[in-house]
């Protein structure tokens, strides 16, 4: 434990009293937070607790009437989509928010736009630039694929695979970015014991080879337990608890509004 | 049996991704260019030219631009007539007014004109989505047709509303005959089919499809939803031009606004729904249906009518093929919402197991 | 001043008649979510065969019956062959369909009666107000009030139908859910085929009035490409939607044509009142009397 936590970087994204408010209802109320650089970090909370709200902060999909984020040092109160995935934030969706229309490979590679340089006239004659570009592409995404285990799943348009599966593509979608920052909401839902350590195999994998910081939103108390280093707990919005995985579990305010007593 | 798959492995991304990964597909393709481009025109009949090959290969390339609008970027258009209008009658204007231009780089100017529109037009895409992006296009069909039907300037001051169009010469050689007019239409839509499987293979087409299946998605990954959507109105806009100045000058020969209306919209818009939303082959095989069933239903009564004596009406005939068409919409939306392409790619995948039926 | 008046009431008198056919629409969607394109071909089909019916000596209030029992039936057919097959595909399928569909009722219509412009009558002249023409020189058609009325007994109806009936609330869970109204239990092919069948009526008194005004021939069903400017200005949702969108579409067109037109030439009327209804979406998309769409992630 010690070890690790001499691995982790400096703040790298900080949450500053954020309120999120749709219409009467208080999404999000003066919630505050950091996470340093290459850790994983949990957010966990009863059902509409406003972790997914949360999340969509962080990347800009809401933007929250009071409050800030910082991320790398800039501080901002409206964040874009497009912004956040240009400064290297991605995300996973809780309802998986693939392309239907296409394949997994098609899918994994919309991934990479940002990082694509070819423009329309270019692709359209299909000459030196755009084909060099397109190959470079696939190559770091057949690593990807790889890394994740979907080799086989390629050309499969991804309205036909299963569950599990959509959500590597999910993943993997969002590691096609080559994010600083993946935030993962609720990654293991609906998911076997299997394809749950499967799933949490690949997120510390994430984590130790590419050092990416890891925010992610769970119910699995037992895989917040192991894989967390540190972990915050909302309750209608509000923060209740920040800390590593014991402290939260032997916190008194958690318990009633959470976890409940061990047995 | 013959059309097996195995063998043919691919060592690079580069042969991966080639539009026709298999051998078999590309000497098919190979032999369908060379019966196109070399047998068709020596042995085809001015009738066949003329009253079905010219109109299908120009109806083929205004159902790739709607396509590339609709079927990959997911904007429901009906305004394809009228780009296809604009096209029309900037060309004429451009080879009125300047003729030093020649008639290829003014076809392209027109084009570019009927983008620009098309990104005004497109403007409100971004706030609108589904059928209320069709309303705004429907307002720009309508627009654009009141515009070119009233301001004088652009019909050269012509009273009696028809104008003929001028016979387009490239370097010297009037393209006035059947078959010279027959090479040049599959030439130009040839060329801009195949920038368009490009386009929409690679990172356009993707982006395209991204904003189409869900552009809260698209945007997380970085991709410019704005941008996006315009990009498609701009190059749809272009590829109905082009397609629109060859129907005026390829095809009907005179230059009215008459021929630009609400119907010729719809009539793309069921090419795209028949042939395959999404698809460039789609968009042939979906020109192909629409150009040859009237001229079928035709002979078909004029056959019937032959073998019962009975008398059968043009306008009947037309009311039976509206029948026929709303069907057919209505069939392909709920059996097979891909269209006449998808069942070709089902069929290609049946004869790569011939003859073993697993 | 009075001249204003006169164009401004043709307007407005106009615009209800937008409305009756934009009411059909609205039904339709509030209890299915179809937007139903077809609308315009149904009251096409409602006006012929009303009218040849007529012409045949058929007796009025037998013709009327007669017609509304082809709209109940046409609707059951529609909801078994269309609608059932595509219940889960997105709207824009949906929507799709109908243009279909009312390609289908186009050309069934001209060959089951023909397609000669028919005269209909009904017994009220499309003549001017004599009190009104006389004492303040104003001209207003009397077959134009008689819709108003129409249109508006026609709208304080189905008001009541939606809001006050055990039938009118399923119709409405429909309309919000088809998933959620399923597992209430609700029978949702009778409920559609309801919808269809009072849409059909609609239609029916839709295509009665302005066959009386304009006769009953093919351009009526390019009426109902007027109503969909009527329904983003009221929303899609909103029967008074349709009646106040109505009224604002006829009359501002009437307007612009009589003092813009002459400026540029005439001929507003085949587009402005497009282009009202893309200046309104870019504005207030979900119209004046619609709900706000909020996309949840």
């Amino acid at each position: 434990m010690g070890e690790r936590a001499q691995q982790f970087g400096e703040v790298i994204l900080a949450v500053e009293s954020v309120s999120l408010a749709f219409g009467g209802v208080m999404a999000l109320d003066d919630v505050s937070f950091d996470v340093r650089e290459r850790e994983i970090r949990a957010i966990i909370g009863p059902n509409g607790a406003g972790k997914s709200s949360m999340l969509n902060v962080i990347n800009g999909v809401y933007h929250p009437q009071q409050g800030s984020i910082t991320f790398k040092g800039l501080s901002r109160s409206d964040m874009e989509p497009h912004k956040a995935a240009k400064e290297g934030i991605a995300r996973t969706f809780q309802n998986i928010a693939l392309f239907k229309g296409m394949t997994v490979l098609d899918n994994v590679m919309t991934g990479r736009e940002l990082k694509m340089r070819c423009n329309f006239l270019q692709q359209a004659l299909w000459i030196g630039p755009a084909r060099r570009d397109e190959i470079e592409h696939r190559e770091v995404v057949e690593g990807i694929i790889e890394f994740l285990e979907i080799q086989a799943y390629r050309k499969v348009p991804v309205r036909q695979l299963p569950y599990g599966l959509q959500k590597r593509v999910d993943l993997a979608r969002a590691l096609a970015m080559e994010p600083s920052v993946l935030l993962l909401d609720e990654p293991m839902a609906g998911m076997s014991l299997e394809e749950k350590q499967s799933m949490c195999r690949f997120i510390l994998d994430i984590n130790g080879h590419y050092g990416t910081t890891i925010v992610l939103i769970e119910h699995d108390m037992g895989v917040v337990m192991d894989i967390s280093d540190r972990v915050v707990v909302l309750d209608y919005g509000r923060k209740i608890g920040d800390g590593t995985p014991d402290q939260i579990r032997n916190s008194q305010a958690v318990i009633d509004a959470y976890l409940g007593v061990a047995r | 049996m013959l059309y097996r798959q195995t063998g043919q492995f691919k060592t690079t991304y580069a042969a991966d991704q080639q539009i026709f990964p298999l051998r078999q597909d590309r000497i098919a393709m190979a032999l369908l260019l060379a019966i196109a481009f070399v047998a068709v025109p020596l042995i085809g009949t001015t009738y066949w030219l003329t009253a079905i090959l010219i109109p299908f290969l120009i109806l083929s390339l205004a159902a790739i631009g709607l396509n590339i609008l609709t079927g990959y970027a997911g904007q429901l258009s009906l305004g394809t007539a009228a780009f296809m209008a604009i096209g029309a009658f900037i060309t004429y204007n451009f080879i009125l007014r300047m003729p030093w231009l020649g008639a290829i780089p003014s076809i392209i100017l027109a084009g570019l004109c009927a983008a620009g529109v098309g990104l005004a037009f497109g403007l409100p895409s971004v706030r609108i989505k589904g059928f209320y992006l069709a309303v705004a296009t429907l307002a720009c069909q309508f627009f654009v047709l009141w515009v070119l039907q009233r301001v004088d300037w652009l019909k050269n001051y012509s009273t009696s509303g028809v104008i003929t169009a001028q016979t387009i010469e490239i370097f010297g050689y009037a393209f006035d005959s059947p078959a010279s007019k027959y090479l040049l239409t599959l030439s130009v839509v040839a060329v801009m089919a195949l920038a368009a499987k490009n386009m929409m293979r690679g990172r356009t087409g993707r982006a395209f499809m991204a904003v189409r299946d869900m552009d809260v998605a698209a945007s997380v990954i970085g991709i410019r939803i704005m941008r996006a959507k315009l990009l498609a109105f701009a190059i749809s806009s272009f590829y109905c031009a082009v397609a629109g100045a060859l129907y005026t000058y390829m095809y009907l020969l005179t230059v009215e606004p008459e021929a630009f209306r609400l119907e010729l919209s719809f009539r793309v818009l069921f090419m795209i729904i028949i042939g395959g939303v999404g698809s460039i082959l789609g968009s042939f095989l979906g020109a192909a249906f629409i150009t040859l069933l009237p001229i079928l239903l035709n002979r078909g009564s004029e056959w019937i009518s032959g073998i019962f004596n009975v008398d059968i009406s043009h306008a009947t005939v037309s009311h039976f093929e509206s029948i026929i068409f709303g069907s057919l919409i209505i069939i392909f939306l709920i059996v097979e919402p891909q269209g006449l392409a998808r069942l070709w790619q089902i069929a290609k995948e049946k004869m790569r197991r011939w003859p073993f039926p697993y | 001043m009075s001249f204003f008046i006169e164009v401004l009431v043709g307007g407005l008198l106009a615009g209800v008649m937008y409305s009756l056919v934009a009411l059909g629409f609205v039904l339709i969607y509030k209890a299915s979510g179809v937007f139903n394109y077809a609308q315009g071909s149904m009251v096409f089909f409602a006006a012929l065969c009303f009218v040849s019916m007529i012409e045949n000596g058929v007796d009025f209030w037998l013709a009327i019956a007669i017609t509304i029992t082809v709209m109940i039936v046409l609707a059951v057919l529609i909801e078994r062959t269309v609608l059932r097959p595509l219940v889960n595909q997105s709207p824009i399928a949906l929507f799709m369909a109908t243009i279909g569909l009312a390609f289908v009722l186009e050309g069934a219509s001209q060959i089951i009666w023909d397609s000669q412009p028919h005269l209909l009558e009904l017994g009220i002249q499309d003549e001017p107000i004599a009190w009104l023409s006389q004492h303040a020189s104003i001209y207003i058609s009397r077959l134009d009030l008689f819709g108003a009325a129409v249109a508006g007994i026609l709208v304080l109806v189905l008001a009541v139908f939606f809001h006050k009936t055990r039938i009118g609330r399923a119709l409405r869970a429909v309309a919000d859910d088809h998933q959620a109204a399923l597992s209430i239990g609700i029978p949702l092919q009778h409920i559609w085929a309801i919808v269809w069948a009072v849409a059909g009526f609609v239609a029916l008194v839709a295509g009665l009035m302005w066959g009386a005004r304009t006769g009953v021939q093919y351009a009526l069903t390019f009426v109902a490409l007027k109503a969909l400017p009527v329904l983003i200005l009221g929303g899609f949702e909103s029967i008074s939607g349709a009646i106040v969108g109505g009224l604002i579409i006829g009359a501002s067109e009437k307007l612009a044509e009589v003092y813009l037109g002459p400026y540029v030439g005439g001929g507003i009327e085949s587009w402005f009142a497009y282009v009202i209804a893309l200046l309104f979406l870019l504005v207030r998309p979900q119209g004046l009397f619609g709900e706000k769409i909020i996309d949840r992630v």
